[in-house]
């Protein structure tokens, strides 16, 4: 194998392992968020407001880390500067 | 496949670039000033204002409220840059409505420029609040130990904050543009339902931390003013829970 083909197999590889492991934890995470803010939610009514808002912004909280994820992974897809630099070498000779 | 709208690049002139994401954020804000100022040009105190006033209205003492909850007193002056950041990540995303539009909050330097704001305005608000000295001394809390952690948070969450919303919006755009290649009708209608959504909650969650970090820079350390009951109610205006992600 070329460099060029083992950039691209290790490229791809990696966005998929990327966004398949990083997403396990925060879908558990923001899971358990929900259903202890719903508990809360039957629990004290009265305090849906503070609740709710929390209960966003810990959800932003958990879901950036699947954002890092998702975003590595679109950058080795889309704006990969390895697979660049093969591309532009190539072109040069 | 378009990564972000800063590499269609609608004009050029040697070294000058005009790419999409300057000329929808330009026309954003020339339609958002241009419809404040119509709105704003007469107003009325009486019984029969105009339909477009009392939805101004509506959406200023939201945002008001919004802000007094999470513990800033006097909501005044910090509603300009604050309502400013919610109404432009809002109205950003609400116009993915229109066909052809690629929003500017899906381009990492836009998102950037805003938490570059949020950064820079943390220590102003809390300089103007509490003076330099005792600001400066908030970063030896608790002991001298932790100074660089202080700094790293400071850093790292506004770099959180500036991929949060990039990686939402992007996200949104890429997920249509491959469900528009696989399932062409109803799939992406949906999608884009769901990514009006997530804009707006995007939108609140951009400025609720703003609004957070701000609070958290302006605590004047004395101890009762921290820790009346009203004050805990509200949950998460302490700044050693703040958070930092």
């Amino acid at each position: 194998m070329d460099s060029m083909t083992i950039i691209a197999i290790v490229s791809i590889f990696t966005a998929g392992i990327t966004i398949a492991i990083g997403v396990i934890g925060p879908a558990l995470g923001e899971g358990r968020a929900v259903a202890t803010a719903l508990t809360s939610l039957a629990q004290q009514p009265d305090a849906s407001a503070t609740i709710t808002r929390t209960l966003f912004v810990g959800l932003a909280m958990i879901e950036s880390t699947a954002i890092y994820c998702f975003v590595v992974s679109m950058i080795l897809i889309f704006a990969n500067p390895f697979w660049n630099h093969v591309i532009s070498q190539a072109a040069g000779k | 496949m378009n990564l972000s709208p800063d590499q269609l690049i609608l004009w050029q002139y040697g070294f000058l670039h005009l790419n999409e994401t300057i000329v929808t954020t330009w026309l954003l804000m020339l339609a958002m000033t241009a419809g404040a100022m119509l709105v704003t040009r007469k107003l009325a105190t009486d019984g029969n204002i105009s339909r477009w006033q009392g939805a101004l209205e509506i959406i200023v003492i939201g945002i008001k409220q919004q802000i007094e909850e999470v513990g800033l007193a006097n909501p005044e002056k910090y509603l300009g840059f604050l309502g400013t950041l919610f109404l432009f990540v809002a109205t950003a995303s609400v116009c993915t409505i229109i066909p052809g539009y690629a929003p500017p909050t899906g381009s990492l330097s836009t998102t950037a420029a805003l938490a570059l704001c949020v950064f820079v305005a943390v220590p102003l608000f809390g300089i103007a609040q509490q003076g330099l000295g005792s600001y400066l001394k908030s970063y030896l809390e608790p002991t001298l130990l932790m100074l660089p952690f202080n700094i790293i948070s400071e850093l790292s969450r506004t770099l959180a904050l500036a991929v949060r919303l990039f990686g939402n919006m992007m996200s949104g755009a890429m997920i249509i543009a491959i469900l528009l290649t696989i399932t062409p009708f109803l799939f992406p209608l949906v999608m884009t339902l769901l990514g009006l959504l997530t804009g707006m909650v995007q939108a609140y969650i951009f400025s609720i931390l703003a609004t957070v970090y701000i609070a958290a820079g302006m605590q004047v350390r004395t101890p009762d003013s921290a820790m009346t009951p009203q004050k805990q109610a509200t949950s998460i205006n302490n700044p050693k829970e703040a958070p930092h992600g």
